[in-house]
């Protein structure tokens, strides 16, 4: 029987978002294939979060080692690379996050196993494996195939496949003992501790009513034209990431992937693309709004309302109408 | 420190109008402005800070045509040492896979201590290059990489994780460090500072002079390859208001208080 690998992701013993998805995304495809779908734990002492995972597949295999304790791309490549050998599942699913873009392009590289990241959607027809992605900057879309292979391997974009509820499967888990080539010289990449940078003074996810500036802005020196309608909605203003790394909020006003999450009552996004690291932290407000001069920027797919117009006009007249009101 | 820094030329398509070509496969490309990949923008930048303070080379290199010149000749104004363009017809519908194999080629012919790559490129969003090079290269990898401090044989980096998140790691050199955005303030680069770079040198190699073979580059080396490029179908789409600005001011506002938001 053909099988379908999904590579659980957990951090700080909690399972990521993104393994559910994998998990959801898998079954429908091994349902399709008619193929197992069996998941793959690494780490240490994950006894709970395997247990958890049998809900989901059918077979749980865990390889518990303390030399996997915390992520390591090189650690985890060993053991990945003596099973992915062994088994060779047709299709081995990863997700497109920090842990997987680390991983799966050295693996793909050192198994000569055709790899496609970032996906947003995928599927067999017939023997050939068909992905799709998205580039230039979230403007186009791509089919593609993979060359004709034995083994896929495939990164997942997050926040993409919605986490499907299913009834408990009570699948099993199987120990399987970590190959001898983990023991062998690991020095090359070593884990010394994470580092949560401290937090600042406003807590943007508390917020009602965010107004997040983006690059459209330009230069520092008019990020004031965006704070003042945050300030006359009595909100907060967040920002996309190149503000951030061009020094001009700190870093807690960030959202997106590497940023924060946020679920407020109203967003209003002000010359930001919409590229899908910013839109999953904050796909979840309950009324987004868009100012944004180029009508086929991608955060108009996930905005309830748009404005297609230069912000330096719509925001000083939209901050005087609010204020007005307010009186 | 001998530092390579790999960088492509890529086209400016957040603010542009982007149309898909006759060939179905590829955008129009003659409208488009090109420059460095903003990632790789942050990584050259980062590859001189780190050779001014340790001392020995950058050397820029790119897989890309002709018109890539413009972002080797960047590389070198802001002060790479040289630069290594890698051409070929015979490269034309490479993937990540391939780029990384003619890269290998390359790089492992020169003298190195630390591999900069950005951490992925703005046009593919493959985020692989860097990775698989170092694989092909026999080095160790990281990924996001926000903070780099190399010392005794040894790099010090700060790997970027989800929401904030950061994980610090210890890696031996040589190795390859592919680097988020915010790691540096990339300095602005003037046509004076370009043109004053114009001596430093640029090679050009191709298939020939790599060791590669044809059939192990372009579309038939490659793992993926592109069948059809579209313009995405929208499954939900804003309600896009429009009018004047003051109209507009007004919808917004309306929208807002029937929602008891003001
Ligand atoms: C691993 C990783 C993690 C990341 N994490 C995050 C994250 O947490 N958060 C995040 O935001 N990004 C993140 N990014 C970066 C992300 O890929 C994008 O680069 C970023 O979101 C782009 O920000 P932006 O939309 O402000 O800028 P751009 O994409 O440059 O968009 C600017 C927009 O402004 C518009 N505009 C310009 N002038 C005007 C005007 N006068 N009036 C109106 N509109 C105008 C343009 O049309 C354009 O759409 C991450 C990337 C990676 C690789």
């Amino acid at each position: 029987m053909k099988e379908l690998l999904v590579l659980a992701e957990h951090r700080q013993g909690d399972l990521r978002d993104i393994t559910f998805e994998m998990l959801t995304k898998g079954r429908e495809l091994s349902q399709a294939l008619n193929a197992d779908l069996t998941v793959l734990l690494l780490g240490h002492n994950v006894k709970g979060i395997a247990k958890k995972l049998t809900d989901r597949a059918k077979r749980v295999l865990v390889v518990d080692d303390e030399r996997l304790r915390n992520f390591n791309a090189e650690g985890y490549q060993r053991v990945l690379s003596h099973l992915l050998s062994e088994r060779k599942p047709l299709l081995t699913l990863v997700g497109h996050t920090a842990f997987g873009v680390d991983l799966a392009p050295s693996l793909a590289a050192e198994l000569d196993i055709p790899l496609a990241t970032d996906c947003i959607n995928l599927g067999f027809e017939g023997e050939k494996l068909v992905v799709f992605r998205q580039v230039y900057e979230g403007k186009v879309n791509v089919r593609a195939s993979l060359r004709k292979s034995e083994s896929y391997i495939v990164t997942l974009r997050p926040a993409t496949f919605e986490i499907e509820e299913v009834k408990p499967l009570g699948g099993e888990i199987v120990e399987i003992p970590s190959p001898p080539s983990l023991s062998d010289d690991m020095s090359y990449k070593r884990f010394i501790e994470y580092y949560q940078p401290p937090a600042g003074d406003v807590d943007i996810t508390a917020a009602d009513i965010i107004v997040a500036v983006g690059r459209g802005i330009r230069d520092v020196e008019n990020v004031p034209v965006v704070e003042k309608l945050a300030k006359a909605f009595g909100g907060v203003l967040a920002c996309s990431r190149p503000i951030v790394d061009k020094g001009w909020l700190p870093s807690d006003r960030q959202v997106g992937a590497s940023g924060k999450t946020v679920k407020p009552k109203l967003y209003l996004a002000v010359g930001i693309s919409g590229q899908f690291q910013h839109i999953s932290g904050m796909r979840s407000s309950d009324l987004i709004i868009a100012i944004n001069k180029d009508s086929k920027a991608p955060i108009f797919r996930t905005a309830d309302y748009g404005v297609v117009e230069d912000l330096f006009k719509v925001v000083p007249a939209l901050t005087d109408r609010i204020l007005e009101e307010k009186g | 420190m001998d530092i390579i820094v790999c960088v492509k030329h890529v086209p400016e398509t957040a603010e542009a109008d982007v149309a898909i070509a006759e060939d179905g496969k590829s955008i129009k490309t003659t409208e488009l402005v090109y420059d460095i990949n903003e990632w790789d923008d942050y990584a050259a930048e980062e590859a001189v800070l780190l050779r001014d303070k340790l001392g020995g080379s950058v050397t820029a290199i790119t897989v890309g045509s002709e018109e890539a010149d413009s972002t080797l000749r960047k590389c070198l104004a802001r002060g790479a040492d040289r630069a290594i363009r890698l051409t070929d017809e015979a490269f034309e519908g490479s993937d990540s896979y391939v780029t990384a194999k003619i890269l290998s080629k390359v790089i492992k012919n020169l003298p190195f201590d630390l591999i900069l790559t950005g951490a992925q490129a703005s046009d593919d969003g493959c985020a692989q290059v860097g990775v698989v090079l170092a694989e092909l290269l026999g080095i160790p990898h990281a990924t996001m990489v926000k903070k780099l401090e190399p010392k005794d044989g040894i790099v010090k980096v700060n790997q970027e994780l989800e929401g904030g998140l950061e994980e610090i790691m210890e890696l031996k050199l040589p190795a390859m460090l592919a680097i988020q955005t915010g790691i540096n303030e990339p300095r602005y680069i003037s046509i004076m500072g370009i043109r004053k770079a114009m001596k430093k040198e640029l090679k050009v190699l191709g298939l020939k002079d790599i060791g590669l073979t044809e059939e192990e580059v372009g579309e038939s080396g490659s793992w993926i390859i592109v069948e059809k490029m579209f313009v995405p179908s929208v499954e939900k789409e804003a309600e896009i208001l429009t009018g004047g600005v003051d109209e507009i001011a007004t919808k917004i506002t309306e929208t807002l208080k029937t929602r008891g938001l003001i």
